[in-house]
């Protein structure tokens, strides 16, 4: 029951990865370098947007990126963390006595 | 003395005077609080140092010069470099501080069960911060012989004795708090001039905004990009706004950056210091804010030095110009030959007709000076430009000093030593690093700048997939880990040395492989590395259970 929170967490957060990195893919390399120059015939104040993605947009992406993880993942830590925790605590355990033995 | 070398020697002597006192404030009683500041830093006060950890004296001296020179393809410099944090944050950052060790080769060597895999850690480790730490001095040799007028070896001894007492002093612990306020002696020093130069040629006083703004009138009007362009066009060099490099090498290098950056162990290992794992993710999201400041700045900086040294330097009449011109060309990181006889500088990109030549590096230096500023701030740039050089040397030496204190006498050759005895070896090993560090920020071998940004294609080659996979994959055995670094690791360095040292005129797109530069290479060995892991692992036995134990372990929620 425990071990498949566990996994049910796991895979969330692998969910959550996925997405955000895939929207970091997507900006830093799709709109930076591929379609760069495509973009760049489209303009706005002084700036051509492929330009403007590469060396200023891309940027607070990435930074927006890392703080929606931040909220997402204390939301999903909260939901689990009742049913999952105890098993970590138990295993921690184990964990550290079969290190202590073997070093 | 002039009012420039005042204002910097109040600077420099303020700034100094502050990391000592915080240094003596926070000594380090305990191997825990030198090798992690006691795991209680606060997530800002740990996104401040990162930050400043991160941020060397190539962010803040050469980065923007970069740009400058490179226009558009300066791009994968500013992606690179903060896209690999997302990577850092959401990859490996978590997980580390959930695993609660102090070091990289830690991790290694516990997840792969293994001496050979904590020894290859160490050694990459230690190689990465070596290069890097020597870039570092010479950065700050750079600062103080061109403000202070001493020479380079007076400069970088005040520094190392710097470094030394609050390195050596308080080890992690010290070096978070001095990294904090040189954090903010930095980002202030880096900003001041580029708001004023940004409402001087624009009326804006936001640097982001100001670059895409049109220029004031008596700069000529019209969008600053679209006059830099023009102007480019002009003297024979390429539009400031296309890039020149093929699409697939700057897609190379910017992953190598950004794997590169992932992997950095004196970065990774800030994230050691905060008290859970919940704050490890917030002081990244903070670190990446603080980063992007200057990130976001850089590449307006470079625009407008840019804008500003055609503008002042082009066409003028030799004799008349401003005396930030001669101050440079003492240091010889400008120089100017006239080769037609008619006292005019002519900057064009015709070499023949050429007559100008300035130093990447110094266009952040001397930007304020070119601007004409006011003498405090050009001042306050020396003493930001020391700060960034010597945070960033400051946790480099921490890692080589926990690589040998910790990963190799503790955990390798001498198991039995005492807490006390391991502090006073890692005293040891930061006063010799600091030492021959030192040796090569006097007498910099030609070849540390472009070492320095191999040491990211070698990190991101060795430690990046090593560490993913290590979290990710559980059935990933000591065999795969080894043999994948070895060769992401071989093959990189082995493409580097043979592209830069021994057949140097071969290196151009024709040569490389499918039109790699060297600079770019990390990301093949990154993939190298993968494949290689991948493919041993499966042909070998799975991690004991209770290694796959300690990976799920790894994945559950953190506290």
């Amino acid at each position: 029951m425990r071990d498949e929170h566990a996994r049910a967490y796991w895979k969330a957060n692998v969910r959550i990865l996925t997405t955000l990195l895939s929207i970091w893919f997507f900006i830093s390399f799709v709109c930076g370098i591929l379609l760069a120059d495509f973009l760049d015939q489209f303009r706005f104040a002084g700036f051509k947007l492929g330009f403007w993605i590469a060396q200023q947009g891309s940027i607070y992406v990435f930074v927006i990126l890392i703080i929606v993880y931040v909220f997402w993942m204390d939301k999903l830590d909260a939901r689990y963390k009742d049913s999952v925790s105890k098993t970590a605590g138990e295993t921690a355990a184990k964990i550290k006595e079969q290190e202590e033995s073997r070093s | 003395m002039s009012s420039v070398q005042l204002w910097t020697y109040l600077f420099i002597g303020l700034s100094f005077g502050l990391y000592i006192a915080i240094a003596i404030w926070s000594r380090a009683g305990s191997t825990h609080e030198f090798y992690v500041a006691g795991g209680g830093v606060h997530p800002v006060a740990n996104g401040m140092a990162t930050a400043a950890d991160w941020m060397s004296a190539a962010s803040f001296i050469s980065m923007a010069g970069l740009i400058s020179f490179l226009g558009r393809d300066g791009t994968f410099y500013l992606m690179g470099w903060t896209g690999g944090y997302v990577l850092l944050a959401l990859l490996l950052a978590p997980y580390l501080r959930k695993f609660g060790k102090f070091t990289v080769p830690d991790f290694i060597g516990d997840r792969y069960y293994s001496k050979s895999a904590r020894l290859v850690a160490i050694f990459c480790a230690i190689s990465v911060s070596f290069v890097y730490v020597c870039g570092q001095m010479q950065g700050a040799g750079i600062v103080f012989s061109r403000f202070l007028e001493v020479d380079i070896t007076t400069g970088v001894i005040i520094g190392m004795t710097v470094v030394f007492f609050y390195a050596v002093l308080g080890g992690m612990k010290g070096i978070t708090y001095t990294q904090v306020a040189q954090y903010c002696v930095l980002i202030f020093a880096y900003m001041v001039p580029a708001i004023f130069i940004s409402m001087m040629l624009t009326g804006n006083p936001i640097p982001q905004l100001g670059f895409g703004s049109e220029l004031t009138p008596e700069h000529g009007g019209g969008y600053l990009l679209d006059r830099l362009d023009n102007i480019s066009e002009q003297l024979g060099f390429a539009a400031y706004t296309e890039g020149q490099r093929g699409t697939q090498d700057v897609f190379f290098i910017t992953a190598a950056l950004m794997f590169g950056t992932a992997g950095l162990p004196h970065v990774i290992i800030r994230f050691f210091t905060v008290p859970s794992v919940r704050a490890a993710r917030q002081s990244a999201a903070y670190a990446l804010v603080f980063i992007g400041i200057l990130y976001t700045t850089a590449p307006a900086v470079a625009a407008f030095a840019k804008t500003n040294l055609m503008n002042t330097v082009n066409n003028a009449v030799y004799e008349e110009l401003p005396e930030w011109f001669r101050t440079w060309e003492n240091t010889r990181l400008i120089s100017f030959e006239d080769k037609n006889g008619d006292g005019r500088v002519q900057y064009v990109a015709d070499p023949a007709t050429n007559e100008l030549t300035v130093n990447r590096d110094i266009m952040v230096l001397a930007n304020p000076e070119i601007a004409g500023l006011p003498d405090w701030v050009v001042a306050l740039v020396a003493a930001g430009a020391l700060a960034a050089a010597l945070s960033t040397a400051a946790g480099l030496l921490l890692v080589i000093s926990t690589a040998v204190s910790h990963d190799l006498l503790k955990r390798s050759l001498m198991p039995h030593i005492t807490e006390k005895q391991e502090l006073f070896y890692a005293r040891l090993a930061i006063f010799v690093a600091i030492l021959i560090a030192g040796y090569f920020g006097i007498n910099p071998p030609g070849f540390v700048a472009e070492v320095v940004a191999f040491a990211f294609g070698l990190a991101a080659a060795s430690f990046f997939p090593a560490i993913v996979l290590g979290i990710f994959y559980r059935r990933m055995n000591r065999q795969g880990a080894v043999a994948g670094m070895v060769a992401g690791f071989t093959f990189t360095a082995f493409y580097i040395i043979y592209f830069k040292f021994i057949s140097p005129e071969t290196s151009n797109p024709d040569f490389w492989l499918f039109g790699i530069s060297p600079e770019g290479i990390g990301t093949m060995g990154t993939l190298i590395n993968t494949v290689v892991a991948l493919t041993v692992c499966r042909f070998t036995p799975a991690p004991p259970r209770d290694i796959q134990q300690m990976v799920e372990e790894i994945r559950l929620p953190g506290h």
